[in-house]
């Protein structure tokens, strides 16, 4: 016999109160980042030793600035809810948790929203 | 009734370590490792932006030989992160999920990851050797 509610069955988010939002996005994230990280890699890779100048016109190439913003809004969404798991696992004195958990969000914003700045910088300003 | 001293996941101390399990807790480890390597890119797209030597003063370090231990790793972690992140995604799908299949996939994550690692390392010394 279960307890649960008619609705909450079929609401099916669980004790959470978020069912598989949080699983589902990491791997949204994840798929997302596959082609965007190979794209990254080989082009910083045929960028080694570059000038200052060389490196800069390559981000400000519109598509390029484009595709550099997608990969930082999809790493560091993937990043705070990996760490989120991992932070969840392993720290065990609740408000601890808890305040850590809101730090890595908080960071991963504020980072994501410094990377898009210096970016668009970049690509409007050279 | 004695409820207290049960074994909880993850609960690294009391599993017996096996390759496959060694392998997961090598993706958290690299996955941490990467989040932290973020702040060092966020700092690279900030010495792009600006105008000053920043940019070069970093670029000096990563070809210095403590820099390019610290990228050998990064890049190691990145590649190993992505492979073994391509094999949760199989999982998800319901692919490989026996133990056997799980061993196999183990060892094609270590050594793709450190073919690619080698390789993109090869691709990169040979634009610095041409340019």
């Amino acid at each position: 016999m279960s307890l649960r509610t008619d609705l909450a069955k079929v609401r099916g988010l669980g004790s959470a109160k978020e069912g598989s939002a949080h699983w589902w996005s990491q791997r949204v994230t994840a798929v997302a980042l596959v082609p965007l990280i190979f794209w990254f890699v080989a082009s910083i890779i045929s960028l080694v030793g570059a000038q200052q100048a060389v490196v800069q016109a390559w981000v400000a190439t519109p598509w390029v600035s484009v595709l550099l913003i997608l990969l930082c809004i999809a790493m560091f969404h993937h990043l705070q809810l990996g760490m989120q798991v991992i932070l969840e696992d392993y720290i065990h004195v609740e408000w601890l948790k808890i305040a850590s958990v809101m730090l890595i969000k908080f960071l991963a914003v504020a980072l994501l929203l410094a990377s898009i700045f210096a970016i668009l910088k970049v690509a409007f300003l050279g | 009734m004695t409820t207290g001293q049960r074994p909880l996941s993850p609960h690294l101390q009391i599993y017996k370590p096996e390759f496959t399990s060694a392998l997961s807790i090598f993706h958290r480890i690299t996955g941490t490792g990467l989040a932290l390597g973020t702040l060092l890119l966020v700092y690279w797209f900030f010495t792009l932006a600006g105008t000053g030597d920043a940019f070069v003063k970093m670029q000096t370090f990563w070809a210095s030989g403590f820099g390019r231990v610290i990228l050998f790793a990064w890049s190691y972690a990145l590649f190993y992160h992505l492979c073994n992140g391509v094999r949760h995604l199989f999982w998800d799908v319901g692919i490989g999920f026996d133990i056997a299949a799980a061993r196999r996939s183990a060892t094609v994550v270590v050594l793709l990851s450190l073919l690619m690692t080698f390789g993109a390392w090869a691709w990169g010394l040979s634009v610095l050797g041409g340019s």
